[in-house]
């Protein structure tokens, strides 16, 4: 019985290492902030998700198993919370590599974002400085 | 911000109060009354402290619907992983991305964080920017094959939408989804 748990436990922990070792590739080899985020949430996310697993198995006592749930329950809720943020600032200071989207709804017109509101970067013109929010 | 009376406030910050108390007794670990006391101070002390404005619009929990939006997450969450992992593995480097925007149908802002969320997880997806008022949620995509791909991952977003809204949606919630299913799709 210890010997299969400690079996599950290893599988557990090493798949979410290396889960977490993707995660880091992805940031070298993705394009883009935009993509690079995809990988900063899901393998990421669920790398630590298995490692938590795995030590639970591991671990004696229920009190570090509430541990690492809390640590699961929170690490669910916050990274796509800073992924959105990160992506947010990207998109608004352009930097998205255009060449590779297939699609682009935000950029198409009647968008706030082609209104100038004054929080763009100085180097990044407004695309329509005409269309100006009254007031 | 509008004065409440004050029974509506403490009912509003009951569930919050609840929710502080059980993270403060998941990270001691150990139940004991001590624990439960002094979880409640350092609870009343963050609410009065920290005041958070409540969220509008109640949540009923169905648990069936729960149960099923909680099988397809983790589903979800296993592939998502897997695939961006690949994406960031194979020697040919990534696919094409994307940015769509998804007319969501939920009304409540509780909801619509969590489909939010759950957006984030699912494979595919990043929410890029959430417009309140016309519902309207933009997406990052990340492997992208074509056209008919993206359709696919948009019809994907609205049926988690829909499970979330089963799982967590009040009656009315519910009764809008269906109409909003059944009459023609919206613009």
């Amino acid at each position: 019985m210890t010997a299969l748990a400690d079996v599950v436990a290893f599988a557990c922990l090493l798949a979410g290492a290396l889960l977490c070792l993707t995660a880091g590739l992805g940031l070298v080899r993705f394009p883009d902030v935009l993509s690079r985020m995809h990988a900063g949430t899901k393998p990421q996310v669920l790398g630590v998700l298995l490692v938590m697993v795995g030590a639970a198995i591991r671990l004696d006592g229920w009190a570090n198993a509430w541990m690492l749930l809390l640590v699961a329950a929170f690490q669910l809720l916050t990274a796509p919370v800073s992924a959105h943020l990160i992506s947010r600032v990207a998109y608004r200071r352009r930097h998205v590599r255009r060449d590779l989207l297939l699609v682009d709804e935000l950029g198409t017109p009647g968008h706030q974002d082609d209104a100038h509101r004054g929080d763009e970067p100085g180097d990044a013109p407004p695309e329509h400085p005409a269309v100006r929010p009254a007031g | 911000m509008t004065v409440e009376p004050a029974a509506t406030r403490l009912r509003h910050q009951v569930p919050l109060a609840v929710w502080l108390v059980l993270v403060w007794m998941l990270l001691w670990g150990t139940w004991s009354w001590a624990n439960l006391l002094s979880g409640l101070v350092v609870a009343l002390v963050v609410l009065v402290l920290l005041p958070l404005p409540h969220v509008v619009g109640g949540v009923r929990v169905r648990p069936a619907p729960l149960l099923a939006f909680l099988g397809h997450f983790v589903v979800d969450l296993f592939l998502s992983g897997a695939e961006v992992a690949w994406q960031a593995l194979r020697p040919r480097g990534v696919h094409r991305t994307a940015i769509i925007q998804v007319q969501l149908r939920v009304d409540s802002d509780l909801l619509l964080t969590m489909v939010a969320e759950a957006t984030s997880l699912v494979p595919g997806s990043l929410v890029l920017d959430l417009d309140r008022e016309q519902r309207l949620m933009t997406l990052h995509l990340l492997p992208v094959r074509d056209r008919a791909d993206v359709e696919r991952k948009r019809a994907n977003v609205l049926v988690v939408e829909e499970r979330l809204v089963r799982a967590f949606g009040s009656a009315e919630d519910v009764a809008a989804l269906d109409a909003a299913r059944t009459g023609v799709t919206a613009p």
